[in-house]
């Protein structure tokens, strides 16, 4: 029970009136992001995050982490209410949610909504106190190849477990991995693709790449559709969260699959969009109401929230772990870790005990914190979305230019944040996907570092990712990933010629 | 995808999604082959001292420049061809609206600072886009940055812009 007394210590480290007021804070804050359009956890905590360089690591990420629960909180508020899902990861909450409103269970649908996003997170927070310790140990033993086969292995994932065409993970990936090679050359010190423009030797930062694609491009998406809202009202009082609270231990076993689902997705970076869908398919597949979904259906509110928010949380596993984040949002707070000074990786575990201890404790806290917050604000929040777009439109975008300013204080990063809104626009509507772009953008760099330092060891022979059994395999499981949308093709057409006769034309 | 009440009666489709693919993946691989002749400019083999400073990006440029050509030929198959509408006319209209005071309003960061910049960029896309009276659209937008002036420089004392001509020069921060 090692993990169990680091725990209590990292309670300790958070306790304090500063660190609960920041938590209060960052819900807030976090919320507020998820309801607003063009604002999400990502970009959300990628604004944010220049305001905490003054501040204490721990301090920070309890912020800055309590900024992202709030936005998985906020999400669902949109879906339900307005039908609008705030973030991608609540468009499945969308599907029985708004029928629930329509029907004047909003109060319902939505404490259902956060109490099965709490439940979601809590597992994850409990996998993560007991797995996070013993990855790392493992981890410390890792060499330069090791890590490399891991991050082969993360981006082969967007490949085999992407939705839409693999040549656009591709293609998405390696523009994030061409980007991060702009600027100066680790290794050799030699200028790489800046093409004699010094503005670029300090090469593209991710925080501007993440306000821009999510931001300004969402922001540009909402206005081309002309958004009017016009959302149900909410209210939520005791009886209506107590009586959805004795109903919702009849969803247990949806909600323990949702939550297995959410963590396996977050770990490897599914995300929390892919597992909100698959949770919420197999629900409807297993579930005795699964015919009645999609009309109003408390489970259909549960199945896609708890995995949405069980995604999410343990996506920090293996950025913790590993130094390798599992989603665009643990990518900006990775990043965040960097500019506190602090080295992410395995040895965190080892040297920064407080810190590491303190954000899962704040895990724990937070998401108690958020609950009772959304719990209690949900009418002030829902106001906020009847705010009119050419209100809210050129604010968000003030708040992005703020936000890409003060990474760098450079102008010209303004100017990259409403190039990448274009980008991110474009590729939003040709289905490119945005989270390998931002992670090879993230990751570049050390990606290529580990790859180099192997290929040293070896003297250039690719043979040193077979050189052991761990390697090995992770290697061997990464190729199979890159090359899986060929397998299911081929799995496909082999199990062809039965589908017709068992399934009846819907 | 022909839905005969989308397009026709509303407005014009100025673009289909086949051809926006061809075109934004024809880009993609002319960056794919920029990474891949400037790689090799640096170095893409072996050097004295390991793997030179073009190794990784020369398979990079190569990987962007073959998903571009695959994305090329799904988008020109028939089987996964979308001649879905990628943006009409009034969608257009709608995105340039916002793109293109965003674009004046970055120029005008640089000359005023973000504050100033900010305020007035507000103000008048309330008034002009939004329809909304003089007075309510100004009050709003002086509010909001006052309240990000407090927030960023009293608060969290994060410096922000304040433009080559500093016109906020006389409030001391």
């Amino acid at each position: 029970m090692e993990e169990f007394s680091a725990l209590l210590q990292g309670f300790a480290v958070v306790l304090s009136p500063m660190n609960i007021g920041l938590m209060f804070v960052g819900i807030i804050l976090g919320v507020l992001i998820g309801v607003l359009p063009g604002l999400g956890g990502a970009n959300g905590v990628a604004i944010l995050l220049p305001l905490t360089f003054s501040m204490s690591p721990t301090s920070a990420i309890v912020m800055l982490s309590c900024i992202y629960w709030g936005a998985l909180f906020g999400g669902a508020i949109t879906s339900i209410l307005f039908n609008i899902p705030g973030e991608p990861w609540s468009v499945a909450t969308t599907f029985d949610g708004y029928p629930m409103a329509q029907q004047g269970k909003a109060g319902q649908a939505l404490t259902a909504a956060f109490t099965s996003s709490f439940v979601g997170a809590l597992v994850a927070v409990l996998m993560i106190t007991f797995l996070a310790p013993l990855v790392a140990k493992f981890a410390l033993k890792f060499g330069a190849p090791e890590f490399f086969s891991v991050y082969l292995l993360t981006f082969c994932s967007f490949v085999g477990m992407g939705k839409g065409s693999p040549f656009k993970i591709l293609a998405s990936m390696g523009i994030g991995f061409a980007l991060a090679a702009v600027g100066m050359d680790t290794v050799t010190g030699q200028l790489r693709l800046t093409f004699g423009q010094t503005e670029l030797m300090r090469g593209f930062d991710f925080l501007i790449a993440v306000i821009g694609l999510f931001g300004i491009g969402e922001i540009l998406l909402s206005m081309e559709e002309g958004l009017q809202f016009s959302g149900k009202s909410a209210r939520i009082n005791a009886k209506v969260v107590w009586e959805t609270w004795k109903e919702l231990p009849k969803y247990w076993v949806t909600s323990l699959r949702s939550s297995l689902v959410g963590i396996w997705m977050g770990i490897t970076p599914g995300g929390a969009t892919p597992a909100s869908f698959m949770s919420y398919g197999l629900a409807k597949k297993f579930s005795r109401n699964g015919p009645k979904f999609g009309t109003g259906e408390t489970e259909g509110v549960v199945a896609p929230e708890t995995a949405a928010h069980a995604a999410g949380t343990s996506a920090l596993l293996p950025m913790l772990a590993l130094g390798i984040p599992g989603s665009p949002t643990a990518a900006v707070l990775l990043g965040g870790l960097l500019i506190w000074g602090l080295q992410p990786g395995p040895l965190l575990f080892v040297e920064q005990k407080d810190f590491v201890w303190g954000l899962i404790a704040s895990m724990y806290l937070g998401n108690l914190v958020g609950l009772i917050v959304v719990l209690t604000t949900v009418p002030l929040f829902a106001s906020i979305l009847r705010i009119p777009f050419s209100i809210i439109a050129p604010v968000i975008v003030v708040i992005c230019a703020i936000g890409a300013y003060t990474v760098h204080n450079a102008m010209l990063d303004i100017w990259f944040m409403l190039g990448f809104g274009v980008i991110g626009y474009v590729f939003k509507k040709l289905d490119y996907p945005l989270a390998p772009l931002v992670l090879a953008l993230v990751l570049g760099d050390k990606a290529e570092d580990s790859f180099r330092q192997a290929m040293l060891v070896s003297q250039g022979d690719l043979g040193i990712m077979w050189a052991n059994p761990l390697v090995g395999s992770i290697t061997t499981l990464a190729l199979v990933m890159l090359v899986w949308p060929l397998i299911a093709k081929a799995l496909g057409a082999l199990r062809q010629p039965k589908v017709p006769a068992q399934r009846p034309a819907n | 995808m022909s839905d005969p009440s989308e397009s026709g009666t509303e407005s014009p489709t100025l673009a289909r999604n086949c051809t926006v693919d061809v075109v934004v993946a024809a880009i993609v691989f002319l960056l794919g082959a920029v990474v891949v002749v400037e790689a090799r400019r640096l170095g893409a083999g072996w050097t004295s001292d390991g793997p030179g400073a073009g190794y990784f990006p020369f398979y990079i440029g190569l990987v962007i420049c073959i998903s571009a050509l695959g994305i090329m030929v799904q988008a020109r198959l028939p089987k996964s061809r979308d001649d879905g509408p990628f943006v009409d006319r009034e969608q257009m209209g709608r995105v340039l609206q916002v793109l293109v005071p965003a674009a004046i309003y970055a120029l005008a960061v640089w000359g005023l600072g973000l504050y100033i910049a900010s305020a007035l960029y507000i103000a008048l896309f309330m008034i002009v886009l939004g329809k909304y009276p003089v007075v309510k659209s100004v009050v709003l937008a002086v509010g909001v940055n006052v309240v990000f002036f407090l927030m960023f420089e009293v608060w969290f004392k994060v410096p922000l812009y304040k433009g080559a001509l500093d016109p906020l020069h006389f409030l001391g921060y």
